[in-house]
């Protein structure tokens, strides 16, 4: 007895440390980040720093914006979302609702492997297969631009999309959709307006889910949009903010390297607001 | 939503397989990751704000380790450690010499700080390094130095295997970077557009290439990469595409263009006739005996001895 009890203790302590460690880990990264981060932008100055258009961090006249970062950041992800979203919610709903059940076992386990793929075979794929495409069919000098990041991003946030829709719309009460279906509504009629409604906060969880993905690839983006620090033009190359600290990393010294962190800092700022935003959403779905 | 299915009374309308569960959980976990995030951060910023004034220091850590490194120097001539540092883009070169010459000698301790050209130079000349590595040849006003060159570092002009060009002068491969050309035809190539991919900002060879072209911070690019290698794929991937690559990274994906009428081969870099080169060169102060450890490293980096480690490190060994 004594011993079992002896074991027990020892295992809440251990399942307690197990707990304390990626405390420990976050607080590590977030304390390490804002210590790392803030000199630069001391020094840079945070308007100039946040609202500068122009990045040359080895020009004689070193000029550290990350306005063009900022936005590209935000144009892509918006982009991904404009082209996943309906893609994915349609995927959740045709899986949820309409697929029979043999489809349904195929599409699944697809669109769940979609999640598995490393991001650098994303890329891979982009670089070699889309980029060329994009540059035929638009006819461009160069296929590695925004439009291009965007497609690769849009599939790769397809998993998060569709997975908790799908989850979503399935815990939608059957009564909710036979009543429509009673008073003679379409099944498309009833899933717009009955469905979807009612599983709203869950799709939105999945549409955050997927934004933070996108706002936070840096391998698969790297690749495939060119890396050139310029004002986002959805058919110029372009540099992400991510991409932007793994970029020059590398050889970074002084100043440009401690500006590096500050855009991570950034970064990091915006992967903060979007997990709010999920924790909201998923409060006030709680409450519905 | 999640409550809804959580507490869910009707059959069948619960997550329907375990997968589902499995994201459910997982947004539960986030929604506990961010909360702990939160207030992790509350945490780091009180205690930020505690010792806002060290913070400052530590923003120049970085320097003053570096300095400290550098001021670790043996003035003395038995103590075994050589300091050097300077140029970055060297560095391939200079930490595949010293670590076969530390193989060679296990009681000297080299070591390197990239820190750019001028920084090594200066280093060299007001006594902080023992050599200070330089990518470039020194400059008049830079007196009462000696330069040694080590190794020479080719860059050869890549085009698309299907690009016509086959010779470019220095001033049109300056106005093709900087976008004066726009079009290919101009300097004798198919009608298409011309797209420039280089090195990311801090790479050597992109320093290089900009200062011998003589664009410094002046270049179009349409894409920045952070390897050798994946220029020259770009290059070969893209038909209106020209970059430039180490000389002995460039293979048959691609076509190296000969500029004014000479091929980049190691030949022509070791004769000085092919234009886009420069010098790894060591700095030395002039009249000032060197201590032992750094003058058997002079020595050994100059001899024949080690052209296979230099071209290893993608440079030319000198003739």
């Amino acid at each position: 007895m004594k011993v079992k009890k002896a074991i027990e203790s020892v295992m809440n302590v251990l399942f307690a440390l197990c707990g304390l460690f990626s405390v420990a880990a976050v607080a590590l990264i977030t304390g390490y980040m804002i210590v790392a981060g803030i000199p630069a932008i001391r020094e840079i100055g945070l308007v100039n720093f946040l609202f500068g258009t122009e990045w040359a961090s080895t020009a004689a006249d070193p000029k550290f914006g990350i306005l063009p970062f900022i936005l590209t950041s935000i144009w892509g992800t918006l982009g991904a979302v404009v082209i996943g979203v309906p893609i994915g919610l349609l995927t959740a709903v045709f899986l949820s609702k309409i697929a029979p059940p043999r489809v349904a076992a195929v599409v699944r386990p697809a669109v769940d492997l979609l999640a598995g793929i490393p991001s650098v075979v994303y890329g891979l794929i982009g670089m070699m297969v889309l980029v060329p495409a994009v540059m035929d069919i638009f006819n461009l000098k160069s296929g590695t631009c925004l439009f291009a990041a965007i497609l690769v991003l849009a599939v790769m946030i397809l998993p998060s999309i569709v997975s908790v829709s799908e989850t979503a719309l399935n815990a939608v009460p059957r009564e909710y959709e036979e009543a429509s279906l009673a008073l003679g509504a379409t099944q498309i009629e009833t899933v717009f307006r009955v469905s979807i409604p009612a599983a709203k906060s869950g799709i939105a969880a999945g549409v955050v889910l997927g934004v933070g993905r996108a706002i936070g690839e840096a391998m698969a983006v790297m690749m495939v949009a060119g890396n050139v620090a310029n004002m986002p033009g959805l058919f110029k190359s372009v540099r992400f903010l991510t991409t932007a600290v793994a970029s020059e990393m590398s050889y970074a010294s002084g100043l440009q390297k401690q500006a590096l962190f500050s855009i991570a800092l950034v970064l990091f700022c915006f992967i903060m607001i979007i997990n709010s935003i999920l924790n909201f959403v998923l409060k006030k779905g709680d409450k519905a | 939503m999640i409550s809804v299915c959580s507490e869910n009374p009707y059959n069948g309308i619960v997550p329907n397989n375990k997968k589902q569960k499995e994201i459910l959980e997982g947004i539960t976990m986030k929604k506990a990751l961010s909360a702990l995030i939160a207030g992790a951060m509350i945490l780091s910023m009180t205690a930020c704000g505690a010792t806002s004034s060290s913070t400052a220091n530590t923003s120049s850590a970085a320097e003053t380790s570096s300095s400290a490194a550098a001021s670790t120097e043996a003035t003395g001539t038995v103590s075994g450690s050589v300091t050097t540092g300077g140029s970055t883009s060297v560095e391939k070169v200079i930490l595949s010499l010293s670590e076969a010459f530390m193989q060679e000698n296990p009681d000297v301790d080299i070591t390197y700080d990239p820190t750019g050209s001028g920084a090594g130079i200066t280093g060299a000349s007001d006594g902080t390094l023992d050599i200070g590595l330089s990518s470039r040849n020194l400059k008049e006003d830079e007196t009462g130095l000696v330069a040694t060159t080590f190794a020479l570092d080719g860059i050869a002009i890549i085009v698309n295997n299907e690009n016509t060009v086959e010779d470019l002068t220095l001033e049109q491969i300056k106005g093709l970077a900087t976008g004066e050309i726009t079009n290919w035809s101009e300097v004798g190539g198919p009608d298409q557009p011309v797209v420039l991919v280089g090195r990311e900002a801090g790479s050597g060879t992109r320093d290089g290439f900009e200062s011998i072209v003589g664009v410094e911070d002046a270049c179009v690019y349409e894409q920045e990469l952070t390897s050798t290698g994946a220029v020259i794929a770009a290059v070969a991937a893209n038909p209106n595409a020209f970059g430039y690559a180490s000389l002995s990274a460039v293979d048959d994906t691609v076509k190296a263009v000969t500029v004014g009428g000479v091929e980049a081969t190691e030949a022509t870099v070791q004769d000085g006739t092919y234009a886009i080169q420069r010098p790894f060169v060591f700095v030395t102060k002039e009249g000032e005996e060197l201590s032992d450890a750094a003058q058997a490293f002079i020595d050994y980096a100059t001899s024949d001895a080690v052209n296979e480690i230099i071209a290893n490190a993608g440079a030319v060994p000198v003739a």
